[in-house]
């Protein structure tokens, strides 16, 4: 009896999955990888997407830029996406020409844990550079408290919280933090990995918001939709033209805005310390990596497709997740740039 | 002579099937070797000895994780063997009939649960409850030890051994309680007829029988103490620094595999990364080596003789 | 105090850590499902188990495809794992007196060491670059290895410990060693290897990193085993690292329905095979 149970389970799912793979759709499977900052924003894309053209199936999954990048390369993907830029050396490594198309922009935030502090901390960037550094060591330094002097900074040693994981968000960070202090440019440098002075790793926009949020007198830096979404402060960073800047859509737009005129004609740059009056001095782009020259035809086209959607119309969905929108000069310039994918 | 025929046939299938198992680590290493290359011919030696570990100036040591996975995976172990040997015991020999399956059932259960979910209840629950509850009471009376000075943040290297024991205690609770089943009633009896009292009964009896058994069992767990991945790096506090206290932050060689890979570009980054992997691979080889003699002393026999 | 006194306090001591091993052991467990439950429970509907993943902020997402992919991951890992790893063990126990026996025995305590993510490397190597594709088949082939050296190494032990006089009794009667093996040592020790076999399901189900470079994941129902597939342990990764509240709960009820799914395989074949725990009928 119990043997003839064993045999119908094994029956059932067998048939299951037999049929599972028969009766399912046979639609048109594109693949894509890459990273995790934009994975809200195109999941959403994809699924209002698919209401367009119900043709195709678009899979994202977020395993790192790094891993984009790679899968690309080796063309186990249709599409790759990366909130790093590709170096020279690294394109040459590629099997084919490979486009950078930006689809949004977002901004990096240093979040802190101060309960006692109501109003947000300003930060000038040397005071930035020297606390991760590890050469501001107490929140009541002199330098802290010149930006803030109503703020009450406690006697308290800061702790800080950086990422463990190679990550863009990291790359921005440093990116940042290289251009604005020689000291750090020449002690750590910029990456998605670095060689921290001081601090903790934690894993993740959510191992560090962890670590900040677990212990008091912390600081760290996370996207900006982590800090929003867990109430924690963060704080405004004083920008290229002196002002001090609250991160937002709005200020991470500017910065594209600040970028566009002398923006090279394969989008890869960097959107760390614009100019710009209201521009946030820490964001960056992300961007899909497509080949010009597309094998398949099919594929190409829908692919081609998708990213006039994304930049035109997709742009519309950007705010609610928290990512910055394009503006209208750079969507026309990046319109032009589709245009040359082959298929 | 049918059944002659099965008894080569059989001998001869198992054998390659077994054989498979080398073949695939064989060349799981060999493609490891392939892609750590770069890194090892760069680095060579150095690359044991070093503390550095700099992606932007390309500078990669081991040192530091090295020293974290065996710390990390020593305390675990520390931890987990006697409480999953005491587990066993009770569920094998102690335990009133109406509790022995559900219980045994329920801390299998425990390792179904994914590392993922172990890592955020560690970061979320365990690291705040060992900041504010257990490190200042470790660093008030125990102090005086090197081994837990400086400061706590939750996270450390203590977090992760205690996550680490708690991951393992399944594995070598319920091959050790298997193991202690199947203990012939004649062990037992033979020491009761002697005046043993439960205890001894079980040191006797049982637990001397059971001895490769159960280190068995225990080389299962450390083998995934040292691969554990997920659950560590997210309480560890990734720093690569060697520290005598069990409160400061440091970092395994799965861990930093796992946190780096996925985003590592540039060869020779990734190329460190895959020889870390080697180390690992090396450090587990030399554990087991160790683990091995030790069996064969406490065992007694050749290794590959069935029990009476 | 006499010799007999200390004896029965040794005793009574010991007995009582080992039951105190027993619930602090429940401690962490009980911890841990309840942290997921409270976090996941709302979000546990009809949804969740048929629907596919849905952006933030749209009612009703599940992870109807994660489910059904983690089940088939297991299914194709288990099909060539639990024969390598039962065999393998057979021979260990049965003819491993030898040097030969000797290296694969260690073999399979070193691999067991192995990060997860570079058998997924390895894996991507085999399948998915010749491939140049991610695949269902390169994820159970990633898994399946990390099953093998708990199910091999448990299978031996408890082959093991089946007496010598029950072997000798079964071929004195006159049945080939094959039969012997397989109707009598195997059938005695099935309980303990039916543990090992469970156990290296349960750390499978519940892996991510193997998964990123060879299953890769999907948003959508897979279409055959050669291409992408979803799972639970990477949908769960992938919410949980999101900013967001609602894919954080979904992330939880992941997790739930995960540990469930292991539950229902080791208590349904458990019951199926008919071995529940082989506790002796007296004490």
């Amino acid at each position: 009896m119990k043997r003839k149970l064993l045999g119908l389970t094994v029956g059932i799912l067998a048939v299951g999955l037999i049929g599972s793979i028969a009766l399912a759709e046979k639609l048109l499977l594109i693949n894509g990888a890459g990273a995790t900052f934009p994975y809200p924003l195109y999941s959403k894309w994809f699924y209002e997407y698919a209401k367009v053209d119900e043709g195709v199936n678009f899979n994202y999954q977020s395993i790192g830029s790094g891993g984009g990048i790679k899968q690309i390369m080796a063309q186990t993907v249709d599409f790759g996406a990366s909130d790093g830029a590709l170096t020279d050396e690294q394109l040459k490594q590629a099997p084919g020409e490979l486009f950078h198309i930006p689809m949004t922009a977002g901004a990096v935030v240093i979040t802190y844990n101060l309960p006692q502090i109501s109003e947000r901390l300003k930060f000038s960037p040397d005071v930035v550079a020297d606390i991760f550094l590890g050469k501001i060591k107490k929140w009541n330094d002199i330098r802290i408290s010149k930006d803030n002097p109503e703020a009450g900074l406690p006697n308290e040693d800061i702790i800080i919280a950086h990422r463990s994981d190679g990550s863009g968000t990291t790359n921005i960070f440093t990116d940042y933090l290289s251009s604005v202090s020689g000291n750090w440019k020449a002690k750590v440098g910029k990456g998605t990995s670095v060689n921290w002075p001081v601090g903790l790793g934690g894993k993740g926009n959510e191992g560090v918001t962890g670590l900040v949020k677990q212990s008091p007198g912390a600081i760290g830096y996370v996207e900006l939709a982590y800090a929003v979404t867990n109430n924690l402060p963060y704080a405004d960073i004083e920008n290229k033209s002196g002002n001090f800047i609250t991160p937002s859509i709005e200020s991470t737009t500017a910065a594209v805005n600040g970028k566009v005129d002398s923006m090279p004609a394969d989008f890869r740059v960097s959107l760390v310390n614009p100019d710009g009056a209201d521009a946030y001095p820490i964001s960056g782009f992300t961007w899909i990596l497509v080949y010009k020259n597309q094998t398949d035809k099919i594929k190409g086209k829908k692919i081609v497709k998708f990213l006039r959607w994304a930049i035109t119309d997709g742009q519309k969905y950007s705010e609610g997740l928290l990512y910055a929108p394009l503006p209208e000069s750079m969507v026309k310039k990046i319109e032009e740039r589709i245009g040359e994918i082959n298929y | 002579m049918k059944i002659k025929f099965f008894d080569l046939g059989f001998k001869e299938a198992v054998a390659l099937l077994a054989l498979s198992v080398v073949a695939l680590t064989l060349l799981l290493v060999y493609n490891m070797a392939t892609y750590a290359m770069p890194a090892i011919q760069k680095f060579g030696l150095h690359f044991l000895s070093t503390t550095t570990w700099d992606p932007v100036k390309e500078i990669f040591g081991a040192l530091p994780f090295i020293y974290g996975t065996i710390i990390s995976s020593a305390l675990a172990l520390l931890i987990a063997v006697p409480v999953s040997l005491g587990i066993a015991i009770y569920l094998a020999e102690l335990a009133p009939a109406w509790i022995r399956e559900p219980l045994s059932f329920l801390i299998e259960l425990l390792a179904a649960i994914p590392s993922v979910v172990y890592g955020l209840w560690g970061i979320f629950v365990l690291a705040p409850f060992l900041r504010q509850d257990v490190q200042p009471f470790l660093a008030k009376y125990f102090g005086f030890l090197p081994l837990f000075q400086g400061n706590f943040y939750g996270v450390g290297m203590l977090t992760a051994g205690i996550i680490l024991s708690i991951m393992i205690i399944p594995t070598i609770s319920s091959v050790s309680r298997e193991v202690f089943l199947v203990v012939p009633f004649s062990q037992r009896e033979a020491a009761l007829a002697l005046g043993a009292t439960r205890w001894e009964t079980i040191r006797l009896g049982v637990l001397k029988y059971a001895r490769a058994g159960i280190l068995g069992a225990v080389i299962l767990g450390m083998g995934r103490a040292l691969g554990e991945t997920m659950a560590v790096t997210m309480v560890i506090g990734n720093r690569p620094e060697i520290s005598a206290s069990l409160f400061a932050p440091s970092y395994t060689m799965a861990s930093v595999i796992a946190n780096e890979f996925t985003e590592a570009t540039g060869d020779l980054f990734l190329s460190a990364l895959i020889e870390i992997g080697l180390v690992l691979f090396f450090v587990t080889l030399v554990l087991n080596i160790a683990a091995r003699a030790l069996i064969w002393q406490v065992s007694g026999k050749m290794k590959g003789e069935i029990r009476e | 105090m006499n010799i007999y006194k200390k004896r029965q306090i040794v005793n009574k001591l010991m007995c009582a850590l080992a039951f105190l091993c027993a619930i602090f052991t429940l401690v962490p467990l009980i911890s841990i499902f309840g942290y997921v439950l409270s976090k996941g429970i709302t979000s546990i509907n009809l949804d969740f188990f048929i629907n596919l993943p849905k952006p933030v902020g749209e009612p009703g997402g599940g992870m109807g495809n994660a489910i059904v992919g983690t089940i088939i991951l297991i299914g194709l890992s288990c099909l060539w794992a639990i024969p390598v790893g039962v065999f393998g063990g057979v021979y260990l126990a049965e003819f491993g007196n030898n040097k030969l026996a000797a290296t694969v025995r260690f073999t399979a305590d070193v691999l067991n060491g192995i990060p997860s993510i570079v058998i997924g490397v390895f894996a991507y190597t085999l399948f998915v670059l010749p491939m140049k594709s991610f695949s269902a088949v390169s994820g159970a082939f990633a898994l399946g290895i990390i099953m093998i050296p708990t199910i091999m190494r448990t299978t031996e032990e408890m082959l093991r410990m089946v007496p010598r006089t029950l072997r000798e009794a079964a071929l004195a009667l006159g049945i080939s060693q094959f039969r012997m093996i397989v109707s009598i040592a195997l059938k005695t020790a099935l309980p303990g290897i039916l543990t090992g076999i469970l156990l290296a399901i349960a750390r499978i189900a519940g892996e991510t990193a193997p998964l990123l470079f060879t299953a890769f994941g999907n948003s959508f129902w897979h279409q055959s085993l050669g291409q992408p597939i979803a799972a639970l342990p990477l949908q769960i990764f992938a919410y949980a690292i999101s900013p967001f509240d609602d894919w954080h709960r979904q992330a939880w009820a992941g997790a739930f329905v995960l540990i469930f799914i292991v539950f229902l395989i080791s208590f349904i074949s458990r019951f199926i095979i008919g071995l529940r725990y082989k506790f002796p009928a007296s004490r």
